[in-house]
């Protein structure tokens, strides 16, 4: 579908890590590719700190990575593996969870 | 509780919805709590997941205390109250809540509502503002109280407002490199022109404080600008600026909070059958209530920052008196000497917010004259061209702007974009922006699973329309 | 207050009315509208979308195609296509009893010159690999589509403005009456129309107007439940509609799936629609049978509106049989969007020439007297 390269949907935004930062690792998974993340990072904070967009926007397809941050702009809705859509500033990573690339074909 | 002990739905956690509920415990009345977050403390007092150690000085400053005391008191009320954590109100229909959790969908009846929805950033959209980095004033703050993050490095912080300074001070407490604060008003200047601020006493010397502190701390910090864009490639590289003299100014970033103050998230009410008006220095629809919170006697309360912007201290206040306006109104004995009181302090607190409301007054007029190609609903990805236009059919409403041209009708709903469209409308259809109305908040508040609705669904072919 | 008089009063700014009222200004008759809220709202706005003849009752085969050949026309008519498009209608069986159904429909609607294709299970699996396991077979017309409703009766309203109609909106018919030889109508407002003719378009409040003239007609208020889901990669091509009317959904190129099915009750004296989010998880439950794949996305919003449906399910769209130069064109049972367009263009020949070339036999209102 998209002929837009895995680097530009890596040129999302970084979140910084200031503090907290001596909580358990767990991998999620990025279009396949394996990322640190830490538990109780939300997924909005796991893919930006990897630096990681989020989403494209369906009809301007732009990147997107979030706005509000807690769960009223509605726009880090990011699709898994599985099929299913969840919120990312409000989800809570899990070990393992694997969320689809905003470029994979659907 | 005995069979007529009223059935009492209060809808967010934060300090509003706290204090509801602690009053009305203290009458013998066990409400249901329901919140969208995972923990209780509502934005404000926003609590990090478990496992983070920062300590609340760190969290919360000067408010250390207040949200230990709100957090302490729902802690204290757990085994009292029906609390429902994750969960999100999506309906309100004929006395009965349509609830959302981790568990599904499921059915509140109540006899009595509190409504403590709080509020969000209230945003001004401006070329670039959709990149990636670019983030609202509360998502920074979010970001760093419940993740320990900054948004980027550097970071600049822009609009006007009490979380301007806040925000700003906690980045750089923590560490983060802030490259700027961009006020488009004037903080200093308000002292005089607005005796009001003094009522606030500690609220507003702290504001000064922020923003003398940062100053001390070699962060630019200037007053009266105006936005001009954000930009970058595919994320956020640089916000430019217009400083008072109507010089343009680069700074380059990769993380931008923006905002301007607050505005109360209102669509529950609505749906509830509050009636609406217009509040022209909010500049925005608001359910009516009476000085306790009293929107439809008997059945729908309204308290907090979703009642109108008045603050965490506010909320507290106001989720009090809400609860006792809806006690006496059930015919359980409270007292009206406490009641008394509360009303006293919010009366002090709301002389307080009047006049910081007036004093670093929200540019809306910056909606109005942005260029036509500016996106403004971020969902739909529609311009202030295509609202000004409405496809040809010159809206003069905002609903019919949003049947014409879809601003408002993603996912988001318009809680982002529709004050700014509203502007933009009006000053389009040459009139004042509470004669375009407003959008009509319509179920799911916000998007509802199907899966969850499908398996929620009850089966009645009944009424199955014939088409 | 302002008087007029036009030699044409239209009663009722929906689709029908805004349609007619073009039509009389290409026919260079003046007129004037009256619509107690906004024009081209109401039922013609919140409607589901379909322009269809598949499946559509016989009797309004003729005056649907008449509708179609309008509809393509609407870019030079109206200034816009409206996101009209021509994507295939499927009507889909899920008993070997409702397949016979839809077969045996196929073979009469082939005499109005309506082409449809049967599929079977396996070509309709082939061609829609998103459809549920319990789509049995299909009817499908190529020549249907869907449109934008929010769009439509706007537009027309606008075309006609733009003509030289007057337009009068948020100001509701309070007295329609017969005055010498024409009709007299006053607005909440103390307007006055005068108009030698009278077209009642009043949707789902035409009932009431005709008893008016002693000519009732029972009009049942029902409220569709609307859903719109968020965007999806686009993958259903054809309006659907499922043979017992318990789901209907199309999808627009943007990606939003809308679809429907239930339907709560009416109150004509509140006038809009009402959400009833029960029914609508119902209709979500049914839907994700039939296109299992959106289960995974969300609703963004339940709308509704109130429609008027006669007994038969057809509209009321003639000559009124007590009061010479009244036109009825009212209650068109859900069926007014697609029709729409054509039964402005008839009313206005029924206005102007007491009669239309358009077959309308089964819209007469004599059919619901008692015998």
């Amino acid at each position: 579908m998209s002929q837009r390269t895995e680097q530009q949907a890596s040129a999302g935004c970084r979140l910084v890590r200031l503090a907290e930062t001596d909580r358990s690792g767990v991998t999620i998974f990025h279009g396949g590719k394996a990322l640190d993340a830490l538990a109780g990072d939300t997924l909005l904070t796991a893919l930006l700190c990897n630096g990681v967009a989020l989403r494209r926007n369906e009809f301007d397809g732009g990147l997107r990575s979030g706005f509000c941050n807690m769960g009223a702009c509605q726009d880090c809705w990011v699709l898994l593996e599985d099929g299913s859509r969840i919120r990312a500033c409000t989800t809570e990573v899990w070990d393992g969870m694997r969320v689809r690339a905003p470029d994979a074909n659907e | 509780m005995n069979d007529d002990t009223p059935r009492v739905l209060i809808v967010g956690a934060g300090p509003a919805g706290t204090r509801a509920a602690e009053a009305l415990v203290a009458h013998g009345v066990a409400p249901i709590v329901v919140d969208e977050g995972a923990r209780s403390g509502g934005q404000i007092y926003r609590r990090p997941p478990a496992g983070f150690t920062r300590p609340a000085a760190a969290l919360y400053g000067f408010e250390a205390r207040k949200a230990q005391a709100v957090h302490a008191t729902l802690d204290g009320l757990r085994e009292r109250i029906d609390y429902r954590p994750n969960t999100l109100i999506w309906n309100i229909e004929g006395g009965v809540a349509q609830a959302l959790g981790p568990d599904g969908i499921e059915r509140i009846r109540f006899d009595a509502l509190i409504l403590a929805t709080g509020a969000m950033d209230r945003v001004i959209p401006f070329p670039g503002w959709t990149l990636p980095g670019v983030f609202t004033m509360g998502g920074s703050q979010v970001a760093l109280k419940a993740q320990g993050c900054a948004i980027g490095d550097p970071v600049v912080f822009m609009g006007t407002g009490p979380l301007l300074y806040l925000v700003a001070y906690q980045y750089v407490h923590a560490g983060a490199r802030v490259a700027a604060v961009l006020d488009t008003s004037h903080l200093s200047q308000a002292i005089p022109v607005f005796p009001g601020l003094l009522w606030g006493g500690r609220t507003f010397a702290k504001g000064l404080w922020y923003m003398t502190w940062l100053r001390a701390a070699g962060i630019p910090v200037r007053g009266g600008i105006t936005p001009v864009a954000a930009e970058g490639q595919s994320a956020l590289e640089a916000v430019r600026y217009r400083d008072r003299r109507g010089r343009e100014h680069r700074i380059a970033c990769t993380g931008l909070g923006i905002g301007y103050s607050v505005k109360s998230e209102v669509q529950l009410a609505e749906l509830a059958g509050c009636e609406m008006a217009f509040d022209p220095l909010a500049q925005q629809w608001l359910p009516q209530a009476d000085v306790d919170g009293r929107a439809i006697e008997g059945s729908v309360y309204l308290a907090g920052d979703g009642a109108g912007v008045a603050g965490a201290d506010a909320a507290e206040v106001r989720g009090r008196l809400a609860a006792l306006a809806l006690l006496a109104d059930k015919d359980i004995a409270t007292d009206r000497a406490s009641q008394a009181r509360l009303r006293a302090k919010l009366r002090r607190i709301m002389r307080f917010r009047n006049a910081l409301e007036r004093a670093l007054p929200v540019p809306f007029h910056l909606a109005r004259t942005l260029p036509d190609e500016t996106v403004i609903c971020r969902c739909e990805a529609i311009t202030a061209g295509d609202i000004r236009e409405g496809r040809a059919l010159a809206p003069a409403e905002m609903n019919r702007a949003k049947a014409f041209t879809r601003v408002g009708m993603g996912r988001c709903q318009g809680r982002v974009c529709g004050p700014a469209a509203a502007q933009i409308l009006a000053a389009a259809r040459g009139c004042a922006v509470e004669d375009v109305g407003r959008l009509r908040g319509q179920a799911p508040v916000k998007p509802l699973s199907i899966r969850a609705g499908a398996e929620a669904a009850v089966e009645d072919r009944s009424r199955a329309a014939s088409i | 207050m302002s008087e007029s008089r036009t030699d044409v009063v239209i009663v009722g700014g929906g689709l029908v009315g805004c349609a007619a009222a073009l039509h009389l200004r290409s026919r260079g008759a003046s007129v004037a509208v009256v619509e107690k809220n906004q024009l081209g709202a109401a039922a013609s706005g919140v409607n589901f979308g379909g322009v269809r003849r598949n499946g559509r009752k016989l009797a309004e085969l003729p005056i649907a195609a008449r509708a179609l050949a309008i509809w393509k026309r609407l870019p030079e008519l109206v200034g816009s296509d409206c996101e009209y498009e021509i994507t295939g209608n499927i009507k889909v069986a899920r008993t070997d009893e409702h397949m016979d159904q839809i077969a045996a429909h196929a073979e009469a609607q082939a005499e109005y010159g309506v082409e449809v294709e049967m599929l079977g299970r396996n070509t309709l699996r082939d061609r829609y690999p998103w459809l549920g396991e319990s789509a049995l077979g299909a009817a499908y017309c190529a020549t249907d589509g869907q449109a934008n409703p929010r769009l439509v009766g706007p537009a027309f309203a606008r075309a006609a403005r733009a003509a030289g109609a007057m337009m009068v909106e948020h100001d509701g018919a309070q007295r329609v009456e017969r005055d010498g030889s024409g009709f007299v109508v006053e607005t909440e407002s103390g307007r006055t129309l005068r108009g030698d003719t009278l077209i009642n378009s009043s949707g789902a409040w035409g009932g009431r107007l005709a008893a008016q003239f002693g000519e009732p007609v029972e009009i049942w208020p029902m409220e569709p439940q609307m859903i719109v889901t968020e965007p999806a990669p686009y993958f259903m091509v054809p309006v659907l509609a499922v043979v017992g009317g318990d789901v209907y959904a199309r999808q627009i190129p943007r990606g939003n799936v809308i679809f429907g099915g239930r339907s709560g009750t009416a109150d004509l004296d509140v006038g809009f629609g009402k959400v009833h989010a029960e029914e609508s998880l119902t209709t979500l439950a049914r839907t994700i049978e039939i296109i299992p794949r959106i289960a995974d996305l969300a609703v963004i919003r339940f709308w509704s509106g109130v429609e008027g449906c006669t007994e038969d399910h057809l509209p009321v769209l003639c000559p009124s049989r007590t009061t010479p130069g009244l036109v009825h064109a009212f209650g068109f049972s859900g069926h007014g969007f697609c029709l729409g367009p054509a039964s402005g263009a008839v009313a206005a020949e029924l206005a102007l020439d007491g009669r239309s070339e358009t077959p309308i036999e089964g819209f007469d209102i004599g059919r619901f007297d008692s015998p």
